[in-house]
This record gives structure tokens, C-alpha cells and sequence, in this order.
């Protein structure tokens, strides 16, 4: 099952930028790289769950802004020598609005 | 409307194919089922355009007057009467009867079908903003819009081109060539970012400056003005261009009009399945009006699939569906290579591999997705871009292959089996090593074996190789190991900025000036970054040294600076902020007192605490209430106290001859004075002053970054103390006579700080590696340079000294600290 939201425009997600927003008590991250993409993850660092909406984004990595732990936009694993995951969600850009897959969550909810 | 004769009967019997479109789609569509099967249909295609088929990639050429139209012509008048083909040009169809098979016409002729092809193309898009229909404003589309430029360029004068992709880069380079004053206007901070990333953005409008079109990225259109014909161009920061010209190429909608009010199943394009088939299955669709799972297509590569897997369907067994998918596109925009291909995001684990070669403008950028090429992006040497393509399309394992990969097919094929590492070893004696001084790798080779050389330095010396700007070190290092093995031993290595650059601090810096750098990409570029955009470590520090190097002209990257800086607040452990105002030397007033008080409790702040740079500090306040506590301080007067920045923190005061017995000076005012003069100045790690007004030091000016102790004679200025991981006691720099010397060296020290010394370098370390007496002779001995010294942080601050609350409380920057509020679950299925 997938369930989108629209989440704003792509406008809303400047490059290298990311957004916060909150799904019930759940904050989600959508990020976009350099190159364009757009990611969404939960907005909560597998390390002591900073908030990685507000890191540096480098090619497909953020950067926590807590203690740098690095971590994948594509997989939400920690790189390098650290370990942990934060989950990732769906996210698709489609006639310039921005869309997340919140289904994932309203599961965890129900 | 000219009708071309009917070259043979048509025998009744055959059934009849008509095709909406006369372009590149709808006649190649046709050609290819001719191929298949010559006779099964009698053929209409009808036109909206006076001309026949013409090759729409070629509008370019034909604007720049390399071609004229004759020689862009595909599909001459007697190819449509050599095959029977009943051609009606100038007049387009107006509706589609799908009950009774019938198209109309808009001249009233209504012609029947038995099989209906829409290759209606795409439309421009306008857009919705008062002047669009301006005489003078034109859209890139087909041969009447390059007529009406070329009236235009005949009068000379101002052309805008709004639009930074492919069309507007065209049309841009043609208007140029014909002798008017081009701007290119960009509403993304990228050109062609569909195509390019930031790196090759920036070579492109390197390349676009080169031929004086010039480039406003990030500027959004808001209207055309003018009262007769378009005059100027208005943005929405409200700044004005003049133009006489405006072309419009700001994108294409696929033009679906016809099938929607048919009623066929219409999303963005016209939905077809693999086979070409819209949802009436005696209706196709080919070309730009077509969207085939969910992807609509804009270049001819895919669209040329598309009409062989039309004509396989209607002319033949069907076996060759469209598939869609990744293709590559390679593209010349004024003369300029350029390729990409394959997808850049959305994979496991993705990395990149960038190939810079600054002397050449070449940028290349392979993106794996673990032992799998998944895209490539090319600038400048497009050569490789099929051979990368069809590794993409493959899909098949390039570990092996992954160092070499990025320098080409040659070197990969000639290295194949090859150590990786001694990549270089293996390229051939004309390959050029260092771009500088024009050293080719036979020149070092031999001068190593000739002459014994067996360092760097000798290198240098003997050939001139990598006496320059030091890019190609890392090669001539690498010839140097291949050649003498074990006998080679690397200098002592600097300390590089980062990962992603073999270079430290302090060449980057003077790089930045010496070759008058002016933007991140820029030294990506040109010191030949091998990541597409950095990272952590390095973004920041080339912010600030951008930021430092050219005040007033460098725009600060907000996204290169971490969060404290960017969020002007300190992120707490919970995500929350800290909110600390200044303090002018430590002194508040009841105002001021009661002012915070009133914010602590209208924001329901849980902490505030008095902090060891003599000010207060309130904890836990909410990202999306800063601007307003912000508001609610400055309304009390008060501005940033930049305690979360890489920047001039406090200048911590004792009462001095104000109240103290002992006191030799006014150290109270002389703190306030220079914390005045000096806040807001972004320093490349903190800096922390204290004042105090007796040796009895109750200031601890002794273990700041820059202290004064008052006496009797004077004030002594102290330098590089340390009190927090590291414990320091400062050293003297000098002793002078009055405050205005004291703020003249202060300040000049600061500047050379500013400029010198690495990023999150604090004060002693920098002065532990430059030497006190360095420093000394610089600002102390040297008057004149002391003053200039004084005089650049003085320009600087023009630029620096302004609020940043106050601007945010104004609204500035203001996405920052909004959530975003998702709308309504849109759809679950
Ligand atoms: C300036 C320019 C440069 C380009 N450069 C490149 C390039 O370098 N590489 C690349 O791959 N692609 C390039 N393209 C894109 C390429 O030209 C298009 O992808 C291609 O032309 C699409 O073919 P089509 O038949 O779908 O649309 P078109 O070629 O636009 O043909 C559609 C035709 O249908 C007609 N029509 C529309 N509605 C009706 C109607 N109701 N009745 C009758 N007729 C109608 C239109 O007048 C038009 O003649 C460029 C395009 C332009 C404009
Ligand atoms: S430093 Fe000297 S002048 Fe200042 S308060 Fe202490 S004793 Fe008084
Ligand atoms: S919370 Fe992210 S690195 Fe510690």
C-alpha cells in the first residue's frame, strides 16, 4: 500500500536544502542533493537522534549536525565506520509538487 | 493552403492512416512504416506549420545563420507526392470525432479515418505573467518564431532570454552570433539542470560569459513591460532589464488538447501503452504529445524508438514495443559538448567518481551504484558518453574497471589488468601532465632517467612540471613511485582541507585570490575537486574564505554553513535552539532585563542562564519561534550576539575607573567600544576579546583570543590564549599608548587572522604555526600594512554589520523556520 501526501512544491525544497515536517508525532526529513534528487527520511539520526534536516548535504549524504555522523540519503545508513539506520520513505516530485509516501508510518501507527 | 496533388490513385480499398502533425515525429512515423509495408495505407498528414517537415534540432543553426532552411529541410515536397502521401499544410485540426472516425479541420474540411496517429508535439510555455503577450516577446518553437528573432537582430539592440535550459542556451548563442546583447535569465541556481550539475553549470556559464551572453541565475520574472513592444523585463526582487527582445523558453507542455476533448485518456501527455496505442485503440500517439508510463520525452532519441515501435504495430507483427527507459543525451549548446545519461539518484549506496581537468574546462562525473556505472555526466569532452552509455545499459559489473574508468575508454582498454594506481604509468608519452607549463609525460620520464631525479623538487626543477599551480603534484608523484618503486618516498604530506581535495588550506587560499575564484563551484573547478560538491568539512571553510576574500560581491552560500550559522542560534542535544543577545561589554539595563523576561515567558522558555561571556542566554526555544523572539528582543534594542558563529563572540569587561579603586582605565568603555566596532565580523573560528582595567586581571583577558590589560602608561595587547580543551596563557604583542591605537592593532590583527589563517583554526594554533613575531612584523612593525589591514576589515564590515535577527524577524530567510504543512492525503491506493 502507498499512501502520498503532498508535502508543497519543489520550490519549497531548495538544492542542497531540507525540510522538516511532522506526520502525527513522527518528524520527517525531504532533502534534496545537489544534483537535484529529493530524498525524505525520518527525521532522526540513528546516533542519538539528531535532527538531520538540519545538516550539510554533499552528493547523496547529510551530514548530522549533532556529532557528524554521516549518513546515506539513499539508504539512511550511517557511512563509514559507524552503524545504524534511520528509515527512508518514498518521495516523488510530480507536476511540481512534492510527494511522500507516509504509508510506512500510518502503519507503525495503527 | 497548398495541397500536393494526389501522385497515384488511391485504391479504395486500402485503409486510410491520417496523421495529426507534420513534424519530426509524425513523419518519421511515417517513414517508417513505409519501410515495413509501402502500400498498406493511403496517407494524410496534416499540418498546422505553412512548411513541409523540417528538422526542428536545427532551428539553432538556422538562427545562428550557419543554415539556411532549404538545408534543414527532412522531407522534401515530392518525398510526400513520390509516395502518395495527400500533405495539407498551414491549416490545423480542430477536433476528433471518435464515434464516426472523423477529423476536423479548421477550415471546415472533415476528413475520415480508419487509423489516427496524433504527433501534435509540444507547446511552450507561457507564462502566466502580465506582458507575455507583448509584440516582441516570441517563444523557440518552429521557423515563424526564428523569422520574428531574426527581424529583430536586424535592428541590433538588448535580447533577454528567459530560460536557462537547452532551448533558452540556443537561442541565446544564435542571438549573440547575430550581433545583439544577450541576457540569459534562470530561475534555478543551475543551467540545464536536467542535464548538468552545479560544476558543469558553472563551466557553462564560464563559457556563455566567454561569448558575452550574460547570466542571471536565480532570478524569477515577474512581468514584461513596455507600451507599444516589450521594453524591459521586470523581476520579482524588483530590479529591471532592458530588452527589445524577450524570448521565452521556459519549458514545454506536451500539446494533448485534441485528445482530451475527444476524451482519450489523458494524464500530462497522451497515455499510450508499449505499442503506442492510446486508450481508443484506432487512435496512436507518437513524438512530445505522448506519455508513455508516466514519462513524458523531450529529445529525439526516444522519440525515434517510439516511431519504430509504432510502426511495428501498425505496419507490421508488433514485435518491437516501445520500452522507454534511460537514453543518453548528448548535445551540443553553443558548441559546447555536453552528455548525460542514466539516473543520479534513488539507488543503494551510490558514489561518485569526478574527473576535473581545469586547464581543458572538461568536467566529468561517473555515478556507481556498487559494482554498476548508473550515470554519467559530461562537460567539454563528450567522446566516451555512448561507450558510458551502453556500460549503464548493461548493467553489468565495472569493479574492475572502476579507477580507470573515469579517464575513457583508452586508458580503461589499455589498462585493463593494469594496478589502477599506476594509472598514469600506463598513459601515453604525449599525455599532457602538467597543464600549466605544457609538460607531457615523456618530458618527466626521461628527464627522471636522464638526470637521476629522484624528489618532487627535482621534477620541478628540471622540467617546470608542477611548478605552478600545483594541480598535477599528485600525478608527477605517482610517475615518480611507478618509476622508482620503493626507492621513491612521498614528501611529507600537507594537511589537505578535506577528503576531497589533495590540497591544504593555504594554497586553496591563495588560489582563491591569485586566480580571482569567486564562488564554490568556481574552486571545485579550477583546483580540480574530486567530489561534485564537497563535503562538510570543506563546503563551510570555502564559504568563509569566499566570504572573506571578496566582501560586498561574494553571495553567502547559507546551505554551506552548518546549522548554528545558517539558523543564527545554537542547536541544542533535542533540536531546539539557544537564543544569546549581545551584551555590549558585558553591561544590560533594566530595559533589556525586562524585555528578555517578557520573551522567556511569552515563549514558554525553560532555561535562562547567565553565561561566561557576561551576557544571558535563553535555552530550548523552538526553531519556528525564533524570528518572533527575535522580534520581541530587537523591539528592546537588542541584536545577535553570534554566540553561535565562527565570529567575534564577547569582549568581556571589568568596571574599570567607572567603579574600581584600582582601576587605571576605562576598560568598561573601551570593550563596548570595540565589541561595537567589531561585531558581526565572521572570523575562520571564534574569537573571544576580554578588557581589564588592572593587572589584577578580573576580565581574564590573559586567556582570550585577543586580551587588554590596562595600566597606568597604557594598555598592553595580548594574543592567542586559550581556555577551553586547551589551556593558554596569551603573549604579549605590544603595548600602546591610547585607545585609538588599541583599536587600530586589535583590529588589524583580527584582519590578518581573517585572512591568514585555516578554517575552525582558533588564534594561538594559528599563531603557534605562523610564529608571534610574523604577526608582530606584520601589524606592529609594518604601519603601513597595519592600516591596510585596518581599512579591508572596515570595508568588510559595510557588508557584515547588519543584523541578521532583525532581518529574519523581517521575514527574510523565512522557509528556514517553517515546517512544512502537508496537505490532505492526496491519494492511497
Ligand atoms: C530549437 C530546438 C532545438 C532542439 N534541439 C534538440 C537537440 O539538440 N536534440 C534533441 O534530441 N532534441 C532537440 N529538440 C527537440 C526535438 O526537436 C523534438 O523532440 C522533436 O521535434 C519532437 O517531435 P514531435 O513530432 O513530437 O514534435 P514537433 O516536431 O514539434 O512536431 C509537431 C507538429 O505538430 C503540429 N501540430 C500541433 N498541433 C496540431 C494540430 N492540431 N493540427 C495540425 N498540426 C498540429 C505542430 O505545428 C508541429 O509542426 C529541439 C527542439 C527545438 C525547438
Ligand atoms: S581588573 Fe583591575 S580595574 Fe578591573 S575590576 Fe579588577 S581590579 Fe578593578
Ligand atoms: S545524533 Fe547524529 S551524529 Fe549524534
Amino acid at each position: 500500500m502507498t499512501s502520498w501526501i503532498d508535502v508543497g512544491s519543489d520550490a519549497d525544497i531548495p538544492l542542497r536544502g531540507a525540510r522538516r515536517l511532522l506526520i502525527g508525532q513522527t518528524p520527517v526529513a525531504v532533502f534534496r542533493a545537489g544534483d537535484g534528487a529529493l530524498f525524505a527520511l525520518i527525521d532522526r539520526c540513528p546516533h542519538k537522534h539528531g535532527p538531520l534536516s538540519e545538516g550539510i548535504i554533499h552528493g547523496r549524504t547529510v551530514t548530522c549536525p549533532l556529532h557528524n555522523w554521516q549518513i546515506s540519503l539513499d539508504t539512511g545508513h550511517a557511512l563509514g565506520a559507524d552503524t545504524g539506520c534511520t528509515p527512508t520513505l518514498q518521495v516523488a516530485s510530480r507536476d511540481g509538487r512534492v510527494l511522500v509516501d507516509v504509508a510506512p508510518l500510518m502503519l507503525a501507527a495503527s | 493552403m497548398p495541397v500536393t496533388p494526389r501522385a497515384r490513385p488511391r485504391p479504395n480499398s486500402r485503409p486510410r492512416l491520417v496523421v495529426i502533425g507534420n513534424g519530426m515525429a509524425g513523419c518519421r512515423a511515417v517513414e517508417e512504416i513505409l519501410a515495413l509495408a509501402p502500400d498498406r495505407f493511403a496517407i494524410t498528414i496534416i499540418g498546422a506549420e505553412r512548411q513541409v517537415n523540417y528538422n526542428r534540432i536545427m532551428l539553432s543553426p538556422l538562427l545562428a545563420g550557419d543554415k539556411t532552411f532549404d538545408e534543414i529541410v527532412l522531407n522534401d515536397a515530392s518525398w510526400y507526392a513520390d509516395n502518395g502521401i495527400e500533405l495539407i499544410t498551414g491549416c490545423a485540426a480542430s477536433a476528433v470525432d471518435r464515434d464516426a472516425r472523423r477529423v476536423e479541420l479548421e477550415d471546415g474540411r472533415v476528413l475520415p479515418y480508419d487509423a489516427l496517429i496524433l504527433a501534435t508535439g509540444s507547446n511552450p510555455l507561457m507564462l502566466p505573467i502580465p506582458g507575455m503577450d507583448l509584440p516582441g516577446v516570441v517563444t523557440f518553437r518552429n521557423v515563424d518564431n526564428v523569422e520574428t528573432m531574426l527581424a529583430a537582430c536586424g535592428k541590433g539592440g538588448r535580447a533577454a532570454v528567459i530560460g536557462g535550459g537547452l532551448l533558452g542556451l540556443e537561442a541565446a548563442a544564435g542571438l549573440a552570433r547575430n550581433g545583439m546583447d544577450v541576457t540569459v535569465v534562470h530561475l534555478m541556481p543551475i543551467l540545464m539542470e536536467r542535464q548538468l550539475d552545479q560544476s558543469a553549470s558553472y563551466l557553462m556559464v564560464r563559457e556563455l560569459e566567454r561569448r558575452g551572453i550574460a547570466v542571471l541565475l536565480e532570478a524569477k520574472t515577474a512581468a514584461f513591460e513596455g507600451r507599444e513592444r516589450v521594453e524591459a523585463v521586470r523581476f520579482d526582487d524588483g530590479g529591471v532589464t532592458p530588452a527589445d527582445l524577450v524570448v521565452v523558453a521556459a519549458g514545454i507542455r506536451p500539446n494533448a488538447d485534441l485528445a482530451r476533448e475527444c476524451g482519450l485518456d489523458v494524464k500530462r501527455g497522451v497515455v499510450v501503452d508499449d505499442a503506442l496505442r492510446t486508450s481508443d485503440p484506432s487512435i496512436y500517439a507518437v513524438g512530445e504529445c505522448v506519455e508513455h508510463a508516466g514519462l513524458c520525452y523531450g529529445l529525439v532519441a526516444p522519440i525515434w524508438n517510439q516511431c519504430r515501435a509504432l510502426a511495428s504495430t501498425l505496419a507490421s507483427d508488433g514485435a518491437l514495443a516501445f520500452k522507454g527507459g534511460e537514453t543518453g543525451t548528448k548535445l551540443k549548446v553553443s558548441g559546447v559538448e555536453v552528455y548525460s545519461a542514466g539516473l543520479f539518484a534513488g539507488h543503494d549506496r551510490q558514489e561518485d567518481v569526478v574527473f576535473r581537468d581545469a586547464a581543458r574546462g572538461v568536467y566529468k562525473r561517473l555515478v556507481f551504484d556498487n559494482e554498476r556505472l548508473v550515470g554519467a555526466v559530461l562537460f567539454g569532452d563528450a567522446d566516451d558518453g555512448p561507450w558510458y552509455l551502453s556500460l549503464i545499459q548493461s548493467g553489468a559489473s565495472v569493479i574492475d574497471q572502476r579507477e580507470t574508468l573515469i579517464f575513457g575508454r583508452a586508458v580503461t582498454e589499455a589498462l585493463a589488468g593494469a594496478n589502477p594506481r599506476s594509472a598514469v604509468a600506463g598513459w601515453p608519452d604525449t599525455a599532457e601532465i602538467c597543464g600549466c607549463n605544457g609538460v607531457c609525460k615523456g618530458a618527466i620520464t626521461n628527464a627522471i632517467t636522464a638526470n637521476g631525479l629522484s624528489t618532487l623538487d627535482d621534477v620541478r626543477a628540471v622540467t617546470k612540471a608542477s611548478a605552478s599551480c600545483g594541480s598535477c603534484t599528485p600525478l608527477v608523484e605517482a610517475l615518480l613511485a611507478s618509476m622508482l618503486g620503493e626507492g621513491y618516498e612521498a614528501g611529507p604530506a600537507v594537511k589537505t582541507v578535506c577528503r576531497c581535495t589533495p590540497y591544504g588550506h593555504s594554497l586553496v587560499r591563495e588560489q582563491i585570490i591569485a586566480r580571482r575564484l569567486t564562488s564554490i563551484p568556481a574552486i571545485m573547478q579550477e583546483l580540480e575537486w574530486t567530489t561534485p560538491d564537497g563535503c562538510a568539512s570543506c563546503r563551510p571553510a570555502l564559504n568563509y574564505y569566499l566570504l572573506c576574500a571578496w566582501p560586498g560581491e561574494y553571495e553567502d552560500d547559507k546551505h554551506s554553513r552548518f546549522i548554528n550559522e545558517r539558523a543564527h542560534g545554537n542547536i541544542q542535544k533535542n533540536g531546539t535552539f539557544s537564543v544569546v543577545p549581545r551584551m555590549w561589554g558585558g553591561l544590560t539595563s533594566p530595559a533589556e532585563l525586562r524585555a528578555i523576561a517578557d520573551v522567556a515567558d511569552k515563549f514558554k522558555i525553560p532555561t535562562v542562564k547567565v553565561t561566561g561571556g557576561q551576557r544571558i542566554d535563553l535555552l530550548g526555544v523552538k526553531k519556528e519561534d525564533l524570528p518572533a523572539v527575535w522580534a520581541d528582543l530587537g523591539a528592546a534594542g537588542m541584536v545577535s550576539g553570534h554566540a553561535y558563529g565562527k565570529a567575534l563572540r564577547t569582549v568581556k569587561t571589568c568596571v574599570g575607573t567607572d567603579w574600581c579603586r584600582f582601576g587605571t582605565q576605562d576598560s568598561t568603555g573601551l570593550g563596548v567600544r570595540i565589541e561595537k566596532f567589531m561585531w558581526g565580523s565572521w572570523t575562520p573560528a571564534k574569537v573571544k576579546l576580554a578588557v581589564s582595567g588592572c593587572p589584577r586581571n578580573c576580565a581574564e583577558a590573559t586567556c582570550k583570543d585577543i586580551g587588554v590589560i590596562c595600566v597606568d602608561s597604557g594598555y598592553e595587547i595580548h594574543l592567542g590564549g586559550a581556555a577551553g580543551l586547551h589551556i593558554k596563557g596569551t603573549e604579549i604583542l605590544c603595548k600602546v599608548a591610547t585607545e585609538d591605537e588599541a583599536l587600530e592593532v586589535i583590529v588589524a590583527t583580527t584582519q590578518l587572522y581573517r585572512e591568514d589563517a585555516h578554517y575552525l583554526e582558533r588564534i594561538y594554533k594559528w599563531m603557534a604555526r605562523v610564529g608571534l613575531e610574523c604577526i608582530r612584523l606584520r601589524v606592529i612593525e609594518d604601519a603601513a600594512q597595519r592600516l591596510a589591514l585596518f581599512e579591508r576589515f572596515v570595508r568588510a564590515q559595510t557588508y557584515s554589520q547588519i543584523d541578521p535577527w532583525a532581518e529574519r524577524a523581517r521575514g527574510v530567510d523565512s522557509d528556514e523556520f517553517r515546517p512544512l504543512t502537508p496537505a490532505l492525503t492526496e491519494a492511497a491506493e
